[in-house]
């Protein structure tokens, strides 16, 4: 078997390492879709899709395949080279983020040493298929959706940014494997809580990035009827749904990795020895990302949407003051070394 | 170390493949049946009042620009923050420094009101 793996060309081997990784995220991100439905149908106290196949769960494969069925209407002036590109640079980087997410102990596809930087500069490749789908449609709405929507995810970025500096200082490496090893002990030992207020402005700030309740204004159903992708019908549509959930999957598990320990059990290492329920393993990092998820899956069920001067007053006056404080402490725990997490 | 850069780059290829593969399906299998009205700008059923191409508020500029700002010293937190172990307090100082200048823009932008939006 090992010999018939390494027989093949390298290029084959890669090939199918990312099928490995992205099958089952496409399975995600769909079954995600048809979890928040259900999710938020089971918080107003109604059950969500139950029809199609049993308790609805082929509702997702439904969806596909009516939405592959429909027209793409381009519009009339609308650029359509553009048009038709923007989908594609929206899902791309969603995608390309996740080669190198380490799923356990050396289990990436390709584990470089600047792996948070890759990240966040995929992760801001994102806008590019906002404002062009914007503007390519020439449609009023749609430009005002996008305008509003690059604002707000660049605002949530520098706070994103100065979350992950404080990160940075308390693992000493940009190598998201690293950065789990540097969480080692229990779940008192994990980033969230010394870094407690950068996890929540990480948090959040996820939240805004990925356009998703309480700060979702740039799509804004009741007021410019869907924002930046106002245009798009069928397929188009279906990409950029896609990418926003695979975006949502890929916050929660970074959030995981970066503030909840990954793939590291919560409890001490000399307790669970020989348990495999209980030791470090992908289950972990699996559990976490789930609940991250269904955070957000909550906070859109709980909160009433921003008010697009209150989402950049949080975004400047808030989160940045809060992340630049908390740089400066945990930089002189680091340097002092100042027990519990940095002694040694 | 390269090497580790080859399966970053078919990802992504593949990422993009991902776009363009469910755009192609819905192209075939999708009607085509373009009319004038289906194609024009959707405003709410009127018709478009004006051409989408309309006064851009300085305010975004505003954003982008604060934006660069803030990124470009983030960029410099970066390698400060991976060697700051080995570094230690001088290097701590220094950075207040830095920062300490960039607040005092922050400050300066917040009380000019470059941060409202009323």
């Amino acid at each position: 078997m090992i010999e018939l793996w390494n027989a093949l060309p390298v290029v084959i081997q890669i090939l199918l390492k990312i099928t490995a990784i992205l099958l089952p995220l496409l399975a995600l991100v769909a079954y995600y879709t048809y979890a928040e439905r259900k999710v938020i149908g089971y918080m107003q106290i109604r059950v969500g899709p139950n029809r199609v196949g049993w308790r609805g769960l082929l509702q997702p494969i439904a969806d596909a395949v009516k939405l592959m069925m429909k027209e793409i209407v381009i519009p009339t002036k609308a650029d359509k080279t553009l048009f038709l590109m923007a989908p594609m640079i929206a899902i791309a980087p969603a995608m390309a983020a996740w080669a190198v997410f380490p799923f356990d102990e050396g289990l990436v596809l390709s584990d470089i040493n600047a792996g948070l930087l890759y990240v966040l500069a995929l992760s801001s490749l994102g806008v590019y298929g906002i404002i062009i789908a914007g503007w390519a449609s020439n449609s009023r709405y749609a430009l005002l959706g996008s305008m509003r929507s690059a604002a707000q995810i660049v605002s949530y970025e520098i706070a994103m940014g100065f979350a992950l500096v404080g990160v940075l200082v308390a693992a000493g490496s940009l190598n998201l494997g690293d950065i789990v090893d540097a969480q080692r002990g229990s779940a008192l030992t994990w980033f969230w809580l010394p870094l407690l207020p950068l996890f929540g402005v990480y948090l959040i700030s996820g939240v805004a990035e990925t356009n998703r309740a309480p700060f979702d204004v740039a799509e804004g159903e009741s007021e410019i009827v869907a924002g930046f992708h106002v245009e798009y019908s069928g397929m188009g549509f279906a990409v950029f749904f896609l990418a926003e959930y695979a975006n949502m999957i890929l916050i929660s598990a970074l959030t995981a990795l970066l503030f909840m320990g990954g793939w590291l059990s919560p409890l001490p290492h000399a307790w669970v020895e020989g348990t495999w329920l209980l030791d470090d393993g992908f289950h972990w990092l699996l559990l976490k990302t789930f609940f991250f998820m269904f955070l957000f899956l909550w906070l859109r069920a709980t909160f009433p949407r921003y008010r697009y001067d209150q989402i950049m007053r949080l975004g400047w006056k808030v989160f940045i003051p809060i992340t630049i404080v908390w740089i400066l402490v945990v930089a002189l725990a680091v340097v002092y070394r100042l027990p519990p997490w940095w002694s040694a | 170390m390269l090497d580790n850069y080859l399966p970053i780059l078919i990802f992504i290829l593949v990422g993009a493949l991902v776009g363009v593969g469910p755009l192609a399906i819905g192209y075939l299998l999708g009607p085509r049946r373009p009319d004038a009205e289906k194609d024009s700008p959707y405003e709410c059923g009127f018709e478009a009042f004006e051409t989408a191409r309309l006064k851009f508020d300085v305010r975004f500029y505003l954003v982008a620009i604060l934006f660069i700002v803030f990124d470009l010293e983030i960029a410099f937190l970066f390698p400060w923050a991976v060697a700051l172990d080995e570094l230690g307090i001088f290097a701590f100082w220094a950075m207040v420094v830095f920062l300490g200048i960039l607040v005092v823009g922050f400050i300066y932008e917040w009380k000019k009101g470059a941060l409202e939006w009323e």
